[in-house]
């Protein structure tokens, strides 16, 4: 038996299954009688259709079903968790190198994939727009039909939205030293283990879905309202997907493969390959422009910041990424004049979406980089500059907005002692250091139910999905302290709309606080339960019976829970039953529709050492420390932070998508796109949490799983920097490029 | 080309069981091993053998079996996750992995312990870089490379082989 403790370090619930073989993802999962589909793409990025003969495919044996555009509902249904703007599957024109014409069914996936190669399309290309520049030319070809945002003044451009926020007065704001620059932060992919997983199957009157998705309760919605069924008829499965990243937030080719299934009257099940995934999810690319003035003595006078995202060719949530990623992009300091305009720009690639960092990693990369070449052109040490700028605790560093809510100068100063700042970098070595904050939700809502059994075991409902940050594990963690349950008692139910009552999202690192909020207001609920039950056994009144963490205490004795359920619950048996709501209205007047929840702290420092003959870059020491308010699980948070940081990694050195003059991507697949292996990793990695308690979440805590890799590409080509001498500021610092900079140095 | 029409009679020991099969000369160890034999356990993502999500035990070597033939596999020995530990018990390779924090979204896993038995059967007391060289192959998204690389270290600390 495993205590369930707050603070403490057990198993991963479901690890067993995860080190066994026996976790189901959703291609794991065979229905009855179902059928395999596979989606026909074009070679090419932007084409008009022309034609599709689906003869040959439909003569393929086995085949049953060839869907295109003209087989759906006219007009064609569109989603989109921001703009209904994409197509269930691409009508008329594709948009993208991998936008879906058709799709096939079939009772074996040889069937599907032979009558996929056989479908013939007739098609025209078109130029296609896959750079800023290009979009933003006033001779571009319009990604988005101007028809989907009548009213709109920008619907005649390439840009989606443009999004202003600031304070004071840029324009008149004066500085000893002006530091501008341009940084551009590459198009970079989820790369989840576990490709994107799809099935549909006729469920009576409704139907049921399975997807390897974040967000079943807005999965449901939508297709709910595509099908025009009610939510009670549309049940959506969401086994624990195999790496989310944000890449599984939102609805991708769920409403196809329903279309399919109604019409097949059969399941139908779709598994991406990984190139698949290339061309479903990506992270918006970005060009950012920075001012940075300064004084004399190293405190910031304003920050002057134009962000250009290239978002995909469909909006996704790509707009809200644009918006909510810059919109902290002064960073945690203290700012008196700040202007920041960031724009979402279409353009003919893979729509872009949700990814770890949501937005903030491209700005960061900026305004951090800018700040360290500040800090050497003022002759003030990085960190100092840092320090002397740093917001306090209950600071409103953005005027409208929650105040600083902890004390971040410890993160900054247990990382500049980790990695030996101030003392001598060895010949050949170089130090960076950086930090980054991230809003927390703007807004949430999470239902939970939990029971507490008559044996004193308890089952938790919880609609969060727990893709490898350990939901799971932190709930029943909650669940089992407050309830007395060792932690092999407590069973944790999600991925299931039918069971699992309402939570709105798994993103922007708010499951331990808000489902955290729910499961523990859950848990409050059954408790005030048992002193109801432990005042009628007792004879005693209610208000003298506390009960706190698993023990009833009554004004003479303590009594375990069980000593209270069993003669309360009595001879029939049954269980007690909690609710628990944890809510975060909307606030209309303000500019991201909420404030923050909580924010994300972290300061990352590296020591690099740089080939010059081959422009390798060795991570010799890598330091990252968060601000975490209460770890509940300190090795799952250990475990959150030294992977974003590798993940991270991934932008900084090695990853971008590869185009041609078609918008064609040249490096599909693991072979030309590569992530960071165990051979990629800093030599030495130390990662620390700072605790004060101090969060919204249960016990004190805070999200965390993305802060870790906000400043990654700062902090490492800040070392490269201290290094070389040569500041470089497109990412990724590839060999190639980290040479080229080092040839070129004047 | 449906499979019926190339196919052709195997044989494998899987997990200690002898399994005569028909399949498509066409078709991989891994989908043999997913789709026949409901042996989910080993997972598929690349296709091209470099994430080593697939990874199986065949005739006493590792493969990425989505880079086998099933054919060629023909009268092999293989183990898959499935096989490494009786019953429902945990190897003590497993039990590093959750002991060290080795496991996040878990999709890797699979993999990686196999890759992991099989470093300890060949080097039993293998340094961190030994270590992260034989698990190169394997990517883990989450990069939990640290935790799976000292619960690697762990097990070899407990283990005499």
């Amino acid at each position: 038996m495993t205590a369930a403790r707050v603070g403490a370090a057990p198993r991963r619930v479901g690890g067993d299954a995860r080190v066994s073989g026996r976790q189901q993802y959703v291609a794991d999962v065979h229905l009855p009688d179902e059928l395999h589909a596979k989606l026909v793409t074009l070679p090419v990025a932007r084409a008009r259709i022309l034609a599709i003969d689906t003869s040959a495919a439909l003569a393929v044996p086995g085949v049953h079903l060839v869907v295109t555009a003209a087989d759906l509902p006219q007009p064609m249904p569109r989603f989109g968790p921001q703009f209904e703007d994409r197509p269930v599957i691409a009508v008329g024109e594709t948009k993208y190198h991998g936008d879906p014409v058709a799709a096939v069914a079939a009772d074996t996936k040889d069937a599907a994939e032979e009558a996929a190669r056989l479908v013939r399309v007739t098609y025209e290309e078109l130029p296609a727009i896959v750079t800023i520049a290009a979009a933003l030319d006033p001779a571009a070809p319009l990604v988005q039909d101007p028809a989907l945002r009548p009213n709109d003044p920008l619907s005649g451009t390439n840009v989606l939205r443009e999004h202003r926020v600031g304070w004071g007065d840029v324009a008149a704001a004066t500085a000893e030293l002006v530091v501008e620059n341009r940084y551009t932060f590459p198009m970079v992919t989820h790369f989840a283990i576990e490709p994107h997983a799809f099935m549909a199957a006729p469920d009576g009157e409704g139907i049921a879905v399975w997807s390897s998705i974040q967000h079943p309760n807005w999965l449901q919605k939508v297709i709910a309202r595509l099908l025009g069924m009610p939510l009670a008829k549309v049940r959506v499965f969401a086994p624990d997907p195999g790496g989310g990243f944000g890449g599984k937030q939102h609805t991708k080719y769920e409403p196809l493969v329903a279309f399919m299934a109604l019409r097949a009257g059969r399941p139908v099940r779709l598994v991406l390959t990984l190139e698949e995934t290339f061309q479903a999810v990506r992270r918006t690319a970005a060009e950012i422009r920075v001012r940075t003035g300064v004084r004399a003595d190293g405190t910031i006078a304003f920050q002057d910041i134009e962000a250009d995202y290239l978002i995909g060719a469909y909006a996704d949530i790509a707009d809200r990424v644009v918006g909510k990623g810059s919109y902290p992009g002064c960073g945690p300091y203290r700012v008196p004049d700040a202007r920041i305009l960031a724009r979402s720009i279409l353009s003919h690639t893979v729509p872009s979406t949700a990814f770890r960092g949501f937005g903030n990693p491209q700005v960061n990369w900026a305004v951090e980089s800018n700040l360290t070449e500040a800090a050497i052109r003022l002759g003030i040490d990085p960190l100092e500059i840092r320090l002397r700028n740093l917001a306090r605790k209950g600071e409103a560093f953005i005027p409208f907005d929650t105040p600083c809510d902890g004390t971040w100068e410890q993160a900054v100063r247990r990382a500049a002692e980790l990695i030996g700042w101030g003392m001598p970098a060895p010949a050949g070595r170089g130090r960076g250091i950086a930090v980054g904050i991230k809003s927390g939700p703007t807004t949430g809502l999470s239902y939970s139910t939990v029971r507490l059994l008559a044996d004193g075991s308890v089952i938790v409902y919880a609609g969060t999905s727990d893709m490898g940050q350990g939901a799971r594990t932190v709930f029943a963690q909650i669940a089992g302290q407050e309830l007395g349950a060792p932690l092999d008692a407590v069973t944790v139910v999600m991925g299931d709309t039918a069971v699992v009552p309402y939570d709105q999202q798994t993103s922007a690192s708010r499951s331990t606080v808000l489902m955290g909020n729910a499961v523990l207001a859950a848990c409050r609920d059954i408790q005030a339960k048992l002193r109801a039950m432990a005042a009628r056994l007792h004879g005693i009144d209610e208000a003298a019976i506390v009960v706190d963490r698993g023990v009833v205490r009554l004004p003479d004795r303590e009594l375990s829970i069980l000593d209270v359920l069993r003669p309360g619950l009595g001879r029939l048996g049954g269980e007690l039953i909690g609710n628990g709501e944890m809510r975060k209205d909307a606030e209309p007047d303000h500019p991201l529709g909420g404030s923050a929840a909580f924010f994300e702290f972290n300061c990352t420092a590296v020591e690099a050492e740089v080939d010059e003959e081959t422009g390798d870059v060795t991570l010799v020491r890598y330091v990252t420390v968060s601000d975490v308010g209460k770890a509940i699980n300190p090795l799952q948070v250990r475990m959150q932070d030294e992977g974003a940081a590798i993940q991270g990694l991934g932008h900084t050195l090695m990853e971008h998508y590869i185009f041609d003059e078609a918008g064609r991507i040249r490096n599909l697949g693991a072979i030309d796109y590569r992530i960071p292996t165990s051979m990629d990793l800093p030599l030495e990695m130390h990662s620390e949490i700072i605790e004060n308690e101090d969060g919204p979440g249960p016990y004190g805590s805070k999200g965390m799983s993305e802060g870790a890799l906000l400043c990654v590409a700062a902090a490492v080509a800040g070392a490269v920097r201290d290094a070389t001498g040569v500041a470089i500021r497109d990412l990724p610092l590839t060999p190639e490029r980290v040479w080229r900079a080092l040839r070129d140095r004047p | 080309m449906s499979e019926m029409s190339g196919a052709i009679p195997i044989e494998l020991t899987v997990n200690g069981r002898r399994r005569a099969l028909e399949v498509a000369a066409h078709h991989t160890l891994l989908e043999v091993l997913r789709d026949d034999l409901d042996l989910t356990g080993t997972k598929e993502c690349c296709l091209v053998g470099e994430c080593g999500a697939c990874t199986v035990r065949l005739d006493g070597r590792i493969v990425d079996s989505c880079l086998v033939l099933a054919v060629e596999a023909d009268g092999g020995e293989v183990t898959t996750v499935e096989g490494l530990a009786p019953e429902s018990r945990l190897s003590r390779l497993q039990g590093a992995f959750l002991d060290r924090g080795g496991v996040q979204c878990g999709f890797c896993i699979p993999g990686q312990v196999m890759a992991a038995d099989d470093l300890l059967r060949r080097n039993p007391h293998p340094s961190v870089p030994e270590i992260q060289e034989g698990l190169a192959g394997n990517l883990c998204r989450c990069a939990c490379y640290e935790q799976i690389t000292e619960a690697v270290l762990a097990a070899a600390g407990e283990e005499e082989r």
